[in-house]
């Protein structure tokens, strides 16, 4: 069994965008706050903190989940990814790409999170239809956009299959 | 919106975690999925000394037919649930319902098991589970013990397990031949809490209508055809809903009438 006293530090290792990451965390520490204060990956957002905005959406082995519903602690020896570890070395991805052309973003506080979402829905599902990608953003707050630039951006994305 | 301290273990088996439970009584918080428990304890209204996370234990992950029910054990998803292909034939109102817990995202977190915990009243698990109806398999040192939906949701977040139990799996039966089934749900906006919540499930002879979002448990009534529309009020101003945030008494009830007509509607023309 793994005890970890409250308090305390304990030494968390993950692999974040593909490369070992390492720092030590109180067990109730959030993965948001890890992710953001102790290993400064800030593209991750931290909006209402109990799971319901949807802006630190990340992925853990693959799955879209809330950061802030998550401790540090929690993923260790797991595959986290976020919104640092979409582009690629000739730029954005084709789903960041699309937010830009179709003014996915305004302020882009919710972005990074809807990215994450989308991309696992993009990995998994790459016929979804604008149904299934609405629901999919159900689970993230825009108070920008009225998520229309969102869907046509993913709809470009989903559509080219 | 920060938690405060507390312990966390993650036992290697279900035998740890219980004997952790044993030992740390009121204080100790199971987590699966955290998708409640987690938002809870950011907000303060849940500060437990030791959670005890058994997310990971393989023992908890199955989801099998046994005895004419579908058992899903205390670690399987609201999405796993959902994605094992023999949900929509086996037990086709638990695929209706599940794509109205929480979102994409946090099915993928919260568990089941979790759900019917939390007890919340207004979400879908319980009240598939005071409909079907369905049971809840709790573990403890002192041993095992099988309740009724009925008997374990006992109110609004408060149900029959003690300190020192945890649920081990929850237990939907098999949707029998020549029965129907439908659900509805209105809530501001999708996946946020129901405001209310109907589902309803018969046969030839007579449909059981459940609702969730109005009493602290779930509201469960047996009608006979053909539905009257006096009974159907009378269950509304039974389940005795109040004013609050998201609505007003009046409205729920008239939302009781409304998709509580609707659902059993649809049951009954689905079996003619």
């Amino acid at each position: 069994m793994r005890y970890l006293e409250a308090g305390k530090r304990h030494s968390v290792t993950f692999s974040l965008n593909g490369r070992a990451v390492e720092g030590e965390a109180e067990p109730r520490l959030l993965l948001s706050d890890f992710l953001r204060q102790t290993l400064g990956a800030s593209g991750t957002h931290v909006g209402c903190e109990h799971g319901s905005c949807g802006a630190c959406t990340v992925r853990i082995d693959g799955k879209a989940v809330r950061s802030c519903l998550l401790y540090a602690v929690q993923v260790e020896g797991r595959a986290v990814t976020t919104v640092e570890g979409l582009a690629g070395a000739d730029g954005l991805n084709p789903l960041q790409a699309a937010m830009r052309k179709h003014h996915g973003l305004q302020c882009g506080f919710c972005t990074p999170g809807i990215l994450m979402s989308l991309s696992q829905l993009y990995d998994e599902e790459p016929e979804a239809d604008e149904a299934r990608i609405r629901d999919v953003l159900s689970g993230h707050i825009c108070r920008c956009t009225g998520y229309h630039g969102i869907v046509q951006a993913a709809l470009d994305v989903f559509g080219r299959n | 919106m920060k938690p405060a301290a507390f312990d966390y273990a993650r036992p290697d088996n279900v035998d740890e975690a219980l004997a952790l439970l044993a030992e740390r009584g009121a204080g100790a918080r199971i987590c699966a999925g955290g998708q409640s428990l987690g938002a809870m304890m950011n907000m303060r209204l849940a500060t437990p000394d030791i959670l005890i996370d058994i997310a990971g234990l393989r023992e908890l992950k199955s989801i099998a037919v046994v005895d004419g029910a579908i058992e899903v054990g205390a670690a399987v998803t609201q999405d796993e649930l959902l994605r094992w292909p023999e949900l929509a034939n086996r037990q086709p109102l638990l695929a209706r319902m599940l794509p109205w817990i929480g979102h994409y995202q946090t099915r993928q977190r919260g568990t089941v098991c979790g759900s019917l915990a939390h007890a919340d009243p207004s979400s879908e698990l319980p009240l598939a589970l005071a409909l079907l109806p369905g049971e809840v398999v709790l573990r403890s040192q002192r041993g095992r013990r099988v309740l009724d939906a009925a008997v374990f949701q006992t109110g609004m977040m408060t149900t029959a397990a003690a300190a020192d139990e945890m649920i081990i799996a929850a237990r939907f039966p098999l949707a029998r031949t020549g029965t129907a089934s439908a659900f509805q749900e209105v809530a501001q906006r999708h996946g946020d809490f129901a405001i209310v919540a109907a589902a309803a499930v018969g046969d030839k002879s007579g449909v059981r209508l459940g609702v969730g979002g109005v009493a602290d448990v779930p509201g469960v009534i047996d009608l006979s055809w053909p539905l009257s529309d006096d009974a159907l009020n009378d269950f509304a101003w039974a389940l005795g809903g109040v004013d609050d945030q998201h609505a007003t008494a009046r409205y729920r009830r008239h939302l009781v009438r409304r998709i509580g007509k609707r659902v059993i509607e649809e049951v009954g023309d689905a079996l003619s």
